[in-house]
């Protein structure tokens, strides 16, 4: 498929798209079927509809139906609210994107319009420093050699700036030509391959020939990057709107659904299950007593004649009295929930970054436990574990380590005395730091030299010389390099530039020196690929030694060297330069040659070592979160080898003694499937105790999800750590992806454009509010500061969360299922007709007022202290492995509320019998008693009592008896005055205690059991708590309780891929 | 901390179940089941039949022996078994609104009465739904012989209070002053009972105590008390009216005299459950103890403590 589009023409603008970019979910018009249908999705909101239908039948329904219909209409329009603000808050920032005024050129005029006025074949007009409005055809720029420079950050997050070269048909057009050019490029139609422009272009005349010249990547300009460091640029337009590659990258952000919200839509399913059955028995049951026994009562007056529909009415009267087994509050409860932790997390001063003044946020904010349970941390590296800002640190010069005591060259006095005194091999080092690159020194106003560069290395290499008095100080178009040294000024002719590739790994320059007219060949490059070509007899070992060193350190070493080449022999070797650059077939690999030949005998001058400085706290949050059971991966755009040494230096991966990293590479496609599986191979048969990694590249990872994403998947699924470099950001996301459809639980972190999509991708996704912008950050569910943040955010937030989540959800199940059992027992003494024992206002209020609020304290509940956690991570294993809510935990929960059910009851109408045994006294009487079970229940489970707490636990108590004793007080409801009756009897207040030991004692005295004879982790670390009061722990108990933790956990560490197989097998049959 | 609650509640536990067991203990009450007894011998194989024939005298007198004295006052009740006041189509079928006022007796919305809500011609029942209909109407005398120290001594009547059995809210509130019965089983079929017309419902005492529902199917109602005190030895002879048709449903009817306690009627079923509550949570302590005596906690662990 191709599109053709016609430069300058009016006539086709309206062939494709304008520019209007839009990424809002729904419009005005479809907003309300399209969010109802969403909300409908949830099984949870189509019961309750059915529900709240089904009550509109007052024959069946045994309370108004006004018990459902209000909180779901409450429940529905909060989430439609909700959505449509954030819709709405994407519409704003989509307007603002295209109400921007752009220069467009149209015959040769040029004009000013709104940025979605952009047609395809326009002809774009930009500055310095615009944002590039969509995807451009770059035709002029105000370089005279066609050279633009844009910033790609917000595109593949790499900072560096990207040299930007104009076609070669479209050289020496004038400007006033650009404007009236006319022509046709022929380019494939929208994809969201940023690295890849495969397309050719004719210009029409008069402006000469009619051939097609081919086009790259590197004559387009891209939508969203910035044109830097050139005073105009202009291109044709030819992807609009959302068709751009980073439109199409984009994708549209699905909501996400925790992995605690699916396991309650599990459970619910099965509640429901569990509810038909049930109301088919009561059903069936109901309607044979009622013939059997409901037609001899007289008193009942059942008519002879009776609809066909009457053997359905005593099932459905049991369906909508059982109908609040599910309880309609859950999600409100939950929701309320999730939005305290998140205003926990906004609120956490311990996550606020002073450096950049960012405090955390929660743009998601119902995740939160999902932060608790991840088993995958995928993260990038520049930006994210590393500062992003390279400084040189230290040097090697001629048997002299400058910086190792200090950690700094630059402060060395020994370096500085040298510079002074000017010893050549220091002078010649610094003279290659500074020439030996691709940097544009540029000269402001107030005459300081700034410099850009493509790689930060080499800016941070210029830097450092010119701090070290040997300045770059301009590089002409002609090719000559100024360089000042100690004062006096020094002029090199660059004459080639042997560029960077990385196959080669090293670069060089040939330069002559303009006062002695020598030429000299400057290069540098990693020790791999330099030593191999020194001078033979150079002694390379102490070199060699210094690298290992510096590279232990976690620095980025460069090898310097030089070599004096005879004029004859450059000339000569030029020529063979000439014809492989101008070579049409496998030029790159001539040119290689041809620059290998050259790059002999080389003169080694020294080691650099620059550092990317590791934020802080990064290798202690990865151990930390390590230890916590999570998966580390790093996911990079950057090269191998730094990401290794990365890798190792933020204990990401262990140096080879102890951890060993398997390499999947090779040159063809059948070698990096065989690598794989020999990984694959090495990964099942390993020690447990040998820390197994993997390396893979873009390349490989393509070639991999193309032809082995089986064996691939089950590599990944073992492997703790894996680095992946040279990721595009589709690719990234596809490893989360891979990740997350083996049922794992993924969180991205990231903090630049690249990581938008893996961020959107992952089941959480974290933006570091960082040096590359804001975009992450806008993508992410939450932003952070820092990476070491990450540790706080997950242990602390995350853990706490889902532990409340789960009792809250099956509180919430619980206290609804008591009352419903309580109905259906009451049933068997009500002639099987369905009766519900409570009233409407009892039932409603028993989910809104009584049990809502004191369940909301568990919000602040803390089952071991932050402390606790941050020092025995592995606990997080725990909800990792979802042990709070899960089938057997339900199970509890149910089995908790059958039993209180039947102590309810049964002591209830044993307690108001005979003459006592009035309806609607019994019934608030059970009423009463389900309200001080559960509260008991609620202080039961509570672990830290603070004042909040109490207030609601307590407070909801006297809360309940106002609420009653007021409603006693209106004479139109049936329950007049029954409340002032029960609390002046003694028996009463006496049954209610019976009823509160007879149903917490044996609750009581299992956990007790459990607590002694088979602890959870949870439990121990509580004791230990306690007992060590405040003081702190002595170090060899701590290690033995880590030890007896380790001891305990270890059947869930075990066990882990067993627990997630059900997770598995129905993650895979939901979709 | 589990086992001191244990033990602390079991301690407290079992002295209040005593007193709720003496308190329960000090109320006497005497039951009559006379459903069966007061249907001739000759009509026991068609008691429905007997019961709906209006030209048989349903009078009966039972003699019910006092086996302890019983201080005043001394209340009686009516004992219904196997009488679903609870069921559903029963239990909704009346309509509050009309018996509290009488502005919202015409226009109130009856529709839950059905199908005791109109009579012919679509005039509103009052008081109107099952309920009320099927109200109680078996009536009680009662006269003692007191036990004289020579062979039977006359009869002496007791005198039946029927006033003050209700709730003073139900007179004030829920039954109207200005409300009275209207069409009141005039139907084609009668229930129960019949309501005097020209008394308002606010002085229908035993429609109110009817019309408080009962939550189990075995239920007794207040029928009146007698402010008198009995022997121990006593006989009381009550001379019950049977007319109310229990025999279709087969359900038992009884009468019940019997003294209040500071826990109501006489019911053993507190103290029994306090006792064996606080027993069950002195056992379990004890067990708990002696589990954790016999089978101490694992080494990892103690090493922890």
């Amino acid at each position: 498929m191709q599109r053709f589009v016609y430069i300058n023409d009016e006539s086709c603008r309206d062939s494709y798209r304008d520019n209007r970019v839009s990424n809002t979910k729904y419009t005005l018009w479809n907003f309300l079927p399209k969010n109802l249908l969403e909300q409908f999705r949830r099984f949870m909101n189509q019961y309750f509809l059915l529900i709240a239908c089904l009550q509109l039948w007052p024959t069946i329904t045994p309370v108004s139906p006004a018990t459902t219909w209000g909180p779901l209409a409450i429940i529905f329009i909060v989430s439609a609210s909700k959505e449509a603000w954030d819709d709405y808050n994407r519409y704003l920032s989509d307007k603002k994107v295209n109400e921007r005024r752009i220069w467009v050129v149209k015959d040769g005029i040029r004009r000013q319009i709104k940025a979605r006025g952009i047609h395809v074949g326009n002809i774009v007009w930009l500055h310095e420093n615009d944002e590039i409005p969509c995807d451009l055809v770059l035709i002029g720029t105000s370089d005279p050699q066609g050279i633009c420079y844009v910033e790609t950050a917000a595109l593949d997050g790499e900072t560096d700036l990207k040299t930007r070269i104009i076609p070669s048909i479209c050289a020496d057009l004038s400007s006033e030509q650009l404007g009236k050019i006319k022509g046709v490029v022929e380019c494939p139609n929208p994809d969201n391959d940023i690295r890849r422009f495969d397309a050719n272009m004719r210009l029409f005349p008069p402006i000469i020939d009619n051939e097609k010249c081919p086009l790259t990547i590197n004559n387009t300009l891209l939508q969203s990057c910035y044109l830097r460091y050139t005073e105009w640029a202009c291109g044709v337009a030819i992807y609009t709107g959302n068709e751009t590659k980073s439109g199409m990258s984009r994708g549209t952000a699905e909501p996400k659904l925790t992995a605690a919200d699916s396991m309650i839509d599990k459970l619910t399913v099965a509640i429901f299950i569990f509810q038909i059955a049930v109301v088919l028995l009561l059903g069936l049951a109901g309607n044979i007593w009622k013939d059997s026994h409901g037609c001899k009562l007289w008193y009942l007056m059942y008519p002879a004649e009776r609809p066909w529909y009457d053997f359905l009415v005593i099932p459905l009267r049991f369906e909508l009295l059982c109908s609040i087994m599910i309880p309609i509050s859950i999600k409100v409860t939950l929701d309320l929930a999730k939005g305290v932790y998140a205003k926990f997390i906004d609120c956490d001063d311990q996550m606020f970054d002073p450096e950049t003044n960012t405090p955390a946020h929660s743009a998601n904010t119902a995740i939160s436990e999902d932060l608790g349970q991840v088993e995958y941390i995928l993260s990038d590296k520049t930006g994210t574990l590393t500062e992003n800002r390279m400084i040189f640190r230290r040097c090697y010069i001629s048997g002299v380590l400058y910086g190792d005591k200090t950690g700094d060259a630059l402060k060395d006095a020994r370096l500085l005395n040298a510079v002074s005194s000017k010893d050549p091999d220091v002078v010649k080092f610094l003279m290659v730091m500074a020439l030996c690159n691709t940097v544009v020194p540029i000269k402001s106003n107030d005459g300081t030299i700034s410099y850009k560069a493509q790689s930060q290395d080499e800016e941070a290499l210029v830097n450092a010389a010119s701090n070290l008095n040997m300045l770059l100080t301009s590089k002409d178009s002609s090719g000559i390099a100024e360089i000042c040294f100690n004062g006096s000024k020094f002029y090199y002719e660059v004459l080639d530039v042997l560029e960077f590739t990385s196959d080669r790994k090293r670069m060089s320059i040939v330069v002559k020196e303009v006062k002695s007219g020598k030429f000299l060949l400057l290069t540098k490059g990693a020790d791999e690929a330099i030593f191999p070509r020194s001078c033979p007899g150079e002694q390379t070992k102490t070199y060699l030694e210094a690298v290992e060193m510096y590279s232990h350190l976690g620095l980025r070493t460069l090898c310097l060297g030089c070599r004096d080449l005879e004029e004859d022999e450059y000339k000569e070797w030029s020529k063979k330069f000439q014809d492989a650059s101008c070579s049409l077939d496998n030029r790159e690999h001539k040119i290689a040659e041809v620059c290998n030949s050259l790059e002999q005998g080389i003169h080694i001058l020294g080691i650099t070592a620059i550092e990317d400085r590791l934020q802080d706290g990064v290798p202690e949050t990865i151990k930390l979160l390590r230890k916590a059971g999570i998966n580390v991966w790093m996911l990079t755009g950057d090269k191998q080898t730094t990401a290794i040494q990365i890798g190792l230096l933020c204990n990401l991966i262990t140096p080879e003694s102890k951890g060993q990293l398997l390499s999947i590479n090779g040159k063809t496609e059948d070698d990096i499937l065989q690598s794989l599986e020999r990984a694959l191979t090495i990964m099942k048969t390993a020690l447990e105790r040998k820390d197994l990694a993997f390396v893979l590249d873009g390349w490989a990872l393509e070639i991999i999800l193309k032809r082995s994403l089986e064996s691939f998947t089950k590599l990944a699924m073992m492997s703790r750590t894996a680095i992946c470099c040279r990721m595009t950001p589709l690719q990234k996301a596809q490893l989360v992806g891979i990740l997350k459809s083996s049922g794992s639980l993924t969180l991205a972190i990231g903090d630049g454009g690249n990581d938008v999509r893996m961020i959107q991708e992952a089941n959480v996704g974290v933006g570091i509010s960082g040096r590359e912008g804001l975009q992450a950050a806008r993508a992410a569910d939450y932003s952070i500061g820092k990476f070491k943040f990450l540790r706080r955010l997950i242990l602390v937030h995350g853990r706490y969360s889902y532990n409340r989540t789960a009792f809250i959800s099956q509180y919430s199940f619980y206290k609804s299922l008591l009352i419903c059992f309580i109905q259906i027992l009451f049933s068997f003494s009500s002639g099987l007709s369905g009766t519900s024992i409570f009233n409407s206002i009892s039932l409603m209020a028993y989910n809104v007022f009584y049990t809502s609020l004191p369940v909301m304290t568990i919000i602040f509940d803390k089952d071991i202290s932050e402390a606790t956690v941050l020092r025995y991570p592995q606990i997080l294993l725990y909800s990792q492995a979802g042990r709070l809510l899960n089938r057997s935990t339900f199970a509890e929960w149910f089995g908790r509320s059958l039993y209180h059910a039947f102590v309810v009851f049964l002591i209830t109408i044993n307690a108001y019998a005979d003459e006592k045994s009035d309806m609607e006294e019994l019934s608030m009487v059970a009423l009463s008693g389900c309200i001080w079970l559960q509260a008991f229940v609620v202080t039961l489970d509570t672990n830290s009592f603070t004042c909040p707490q109490i207030t609601l636990i307590w407070g909801n108590f006297v809360a309940f008896y106002m609420i009653n004793l007021i409603l006693s007080a209106v004479p139109t409801l049936q329950m007049h005055t029954v409340m002032w009756h029960l609390c002046n009897q003694p028996s009463y207040w006496i049954t209610m205690a019976l009823i509160v030991a007879a149903g917490m004692g044996p609750v009581l005295a299992l956990r007790y059991l459990r607590n002694v004879y088979r602890p959870s982790a949870i439990d121990v670390l509580q004791q230990i708590e306690q007992t060590d009061g405040h003081a702190q722990a002595p170090g060899n108990l701590e290690s033995s309780t880590g030890t007896y933790l380790d001891y305990l956990l270890t059947d869930l560490r075990r066990n882990k891929s067993s627990i997630h197989q059900p997770l598995l097998s129905d993650s895979a049959s939901s979709r | 901390m589990v086992i001191p609650i244990l033990v602390f509640v079991g301690l407290l536990f079992i002295p209040i179940g005593l007193a709720c067991y003496a308190a329960s203990n000090k109320v006497f009450e005497v039951v009559y089941r006379y459903d069966t007894k007061c249907v001739p011998k000759n009509m026991l194989h068609n008691k429905v039949g007997y019961i709906q024939n209006a030209s048989i005298n349903k009078t009966c007198t039972i003699n019910l022996k006092i086996p302890n004295a019983m201080k005043r006052p001394i209340f009686i009740y009516y004992q219904l078994d196997r009488f679903y006041q609870n069921h559903r189509r029963y239990a909704t079928s009346f309509n509050i609104a009309q018996l509290s006022d009488p502005k919202e007796e015409a226009n109130a919305d009856i529709k839950d009465c059905k199908p005791e809500a109109y009579a012919a011609k679509g005039i509103p029942v009052v008081p109107c739904g099952l309920v009320a209909w099927s109200l109680f109407n078996d009536t009680y005398s009662f006269a003692r012989r007191p036990r004289r120290a020579g062979g039977i001594g006359g009869v002496e009547a007791l005198r039946v209070i029927k006033s003050g059995i209700s709730w003073r809210s139900e007179r004030e509130r829920l039954f109207g002053k200005h409300v009275y019965p209207k069409n009141f089983q005039n139907g084609s079929l009668v229930g129960g009972g019949r309501l005097d017309p020209r008394k308002p419902l606010s002085e229908q005492e035993e429609l109110m105590v009817w019309m408080r529902t009962a939550a189990m199917p075995r239920f007794r109602k207040l029928y009146g008390r007698v402010e008198a005190d009995l022997d121990a030895g006593e006989t009381v002879a009550v001379a019950v009216r049977n007319s109310y048709n229990s025999y279709s449903f087969e359900g038992g009817k009884a009468v019940v005299l019997s003294t209040a306690g500071p826990l109501g009627g006489r019911n053993a079923f507190l103290g029994r459950a306090y006792l064996v509550t606080g027993m069950a949570c002195l056992v379990l302590a004890l067990l708990l103890t002696l589990v954790c005596l016999f089978f101490p906690m694992t080494e990892e662990h103690l090493r922890l403590r």
